[in-house]
């Protein structure tokens, strides 16, 4: 799960972690106002789950209130990635001498947590990899020990000469550390880490990524949710418990299991066409998933077919049956659909369907052909 | 002949009492797996289908039964420890199937069983099976028969698929792994691809891979210097967009790492044959029999 950028910063200020005040305006009138309270030239930062907000003009520094309110007129409602941007934060801009990087990610090789550092900081982490990699330091912690002390002071060293620095540095390594594992965190950033004229440290951004898998178990965390900033599809697709991933093609695909969706997208592309969504409706049997997975594919407009592809394995392909009649009951479909299933109860499926008026193919590879056929109009496959 | 698991397995199922858990321990009884016991705490003395033994502890099991493999169906907040249980008990293979581990308890459960010496597969898996032996996990048994191709595979939906399209076409099977679809977990594809390699049953592999991590191109790098026995690969999510984790938690691609594009063309230059269909396996494991 994503969260603000305002969000991240409230986490790692409970941490101790120096971050610069700030505060969140929906309207622009709001914005005006917090900016006037300051009293300061401040920066206006769109609160956005997508990367790359500054390239796409959503972080203005604005010098008068009216500035402020001018920024956040442009900026909320702007898209960003295709995700319209709910809200801004204010926050006093700060005068900077240097900025470094921090940040923690999951490290899969190496099976733990990594921190990596990095005195060139204010830019994206990758391009330091990619061009100057001795500037960057990877640790490994170890899960039994968290990180010691001692590790927290070398990070310290490696970014800042100056001791006071490197020391301030090395706590904000162990808040951060804390920040992480007690938020369930699959990535933390503080980038950039700054060092003020006035010689103290400041986290400028911050950013957090949190391992869905943890949300059950922190329902503080979890309720940072901000349903506004999302894809209006895809939440509809979380609230149903579907795993949904919408793209630019017209192919709509149903599919059960992750991989299998992967490669009925993949077959798609293959025979000529362009899958218009990822979506998985995982593995136990529920008809009412095949109902929900169809209302949010039949709402975006590009989608020209719609593309069953079930493997029965735990799956029960007479309740995927079940859930397609029981769709396309209340709400008939305006476009073609192409229906691939076999496995597990495949003769009663068959029958279901047909009672219905539908047909139902046994190979993949056919079904995708016809599917991509009926959203070009015959143009592809 | 096979990996991992044979007629000398013994399977203790971690969750027999749960909805998961009581299904698939039925299902593994049905194809012949030797089931040995089960454990729910607070249910030992209890007996699953009238010959199934249920423990409160693995330990416990272990001692009355003397069960060498775990399978785990517990629910996520509770499948670290399972892991660890069976570890601490003695177990030398621990098959995880659960969904929805946290990815932190993982960096914990990894050198904990690493350093107790047995052996992971998952979590977030399907599990395995030599056909018409032994089936650990959910892989449903009538897809598969017993033959000389090795399957290993991040997925569960797309490994039946490809497993039921090589059955159909008469292309049999020694052992197939899920090693499953998270971004930490137990067994790798070099570990499979090392166990196939030793197998002298086993003439050639299947794998299959998707986006995220870099496990596929290790695993290459193994094929071109370590193997002499033919291998097929796919690789799923080509059209994957960058940023979005497709499904499966470790199926991400990060930045530009982890693509479909970079994970073929290190198949292509190990000498691996490529899949670009998974109906594409059929003649090329064919060709190489």
């Amino acid at each position: 799960m994503n969260i603000h950028e305002y969000q991240a910063k409230d986490i790692f200020r409970r941490y101790g972690i120096p971050v610069p005040p700030g505060d969140v305006a929906t309207t622009p009138d709001e914005a005006e106002r917090i900016a006037r309270a300051y009293g300061t030239g401040v920066v206006v930062k769109a609160q956005v789950y997508a990367g790359g907000r500054g390239k796409a003009g959503g972080v203005k520094l604005a010098r008068t209130p009216a500035d402020a309110r001018a920024a956040a007129l442009q900026i909320i409602g702007m898209q960003i990635k295709g995700l319209t941007v709910p809200k801004v934060l204010v926050t006093p801009a700060a005068d900077i001498a240097s900025e470094a990087y921090a940040g923690i990610i999951v490290d899969r090789g190496s099976k733990r947590a990594v921190f990596m550092v990095s005195p060139a900081g204010g830019i994206d982490i990758e391009e330091v990899a990619a061009t100057m990699p001795e500037k960057i330091m990877r640790l490994p912690v170890d899960p039994r020990y968290g990180l010691l002390p001692f590790e927290a002071t070398r990070l310290g060293f490696f970014l800042y000469k100056n001791p006071k620095l490197a020391r301030d540095a090395a706590k904000i390594m162990r808040q951060m550390w804390q920040a992480f594992v007690g938020s369930g965190g699959s990535l933390a950033e503080i980038n950039p880490l700054a060092v003020t004229t006035g010689g103290d440290l400041l986290a400028l951004d911050a950013k957090m990524v949190i391992d869905d898998n943890e949300l059950d178990r922190r329902p503080d965390i979890a309720a940072l949710r901000d349903e506004t900033a999302e894809n209006p599809s895809e939440l509809a697709a979380r609230r149903a418990n579907l795993t949904f991933i919408k793209l630019d093609g017209n192919v709509g695909c149903v599919v059960n299991g992750a991989g299998l969706a992967m490669a009925t997208m993949d077959l798609v592309k293959y025979y000529g066409g362009e899958p218009a969504n990822f979506l998985d409706i995982g593995g136990s049997s529920n008809p009412e998933k095949v109902v929900n997975a169809l209302k949010i594919i039949t709402r975006d407009p590009n989608v020209k077919a719609i593309l069953f592809n079930i493997f029965g394995g735990i799956t029960r392909t007479d309740d995927v049956a079940n859930g397609i009649v029981a769709a396309t009951r209340d709400a008939p479909l305006d476009v073609p659909m192409v229906i691939r299933l076999t496995g597990t109860n495949e003769e009663i499926a068959v029958q279901i369907l047909q009672q219905h008026g539908f047909s139902a193919m046994t190979d993949m590879d056919d079904a995708v052909q016809k599917a991509v056929r009926l959203a070009t109009g015959g143009k592809a496959a | 002949m096979s990996i991992f698991i044979d007629r000398n397995t013994k399977v203790v199922v971690q969750g027999i009492t749960g909805r998961d858990g009581s299904f698939h321990a039925k299902q593994m009884l049905d194809y012949g797996t030797c089931v040995v016991a089960g454990v729910t705490p607070g249910k030992g003395g209890q007996t699953f289908e009238n010959q199934v033994p249920v423990f409160d502890t693995v330990a416990d099991s272990v001692a009355a039964t003397g069960a060498n493999t775990a399978v785990i169906y517990v629910p996520p907040p509770f499948a670290a420890d399972a892991m660890m249980e069976a570890a601490d008990a003695g177990i030398a293979l621990i098959v995880c199937i659960t969904e929805g581990v946290p990815v932190l308890d993982m960096t914990r459960v990894s050198p904990y069983v690493q350093d107790r010496g047995a052996r992971l597969i998952g979590p977030n898996c399907p599990g395995l099976i030599t056909p018409g032996v032994s089936k650990v996990g959910i892989i449903p048994g009538r897809i598969c028969t017993p033959g000389t191709v090795g399957v290993v595979s991040r997925s569960g939906t797309l490994t039946y698929e490809v497993v039921y399209q090589l059955t159909r076409a008469g292309i049999g099977q020694t052992t197939c792994v899920g090693i499953g679809g998270d971004p930490i977990n137990g067994t790798s594809f070099i570990d499979c691809l090392q166990a196939f390699e030793a197998d002298p049953e086993t003439r050639a592999v299947a794998m299959m891979g998707e986006i995220g991590g870099t496990d596929e191109q290790q695993a290459a790098a193994f094929v071109r210097d370590h193997m002499s026995k033919p291998v097929v690969g796919f690789i799923a999510g080509q059209t994957a967009p960058p940023g979005r984790r497709m499904g499966h938690a470790g199926a991400i691609i990060s930045g530009s790492a982890g693509t479909a594009a970079e994970k073929i063309d290190a198949f292509k230059a190990a000498g691996i044959g490529i899949a670009q269909r998974p109906v594409d396996f059929v003649p090329l494991l064919k060709d190489r029999l």
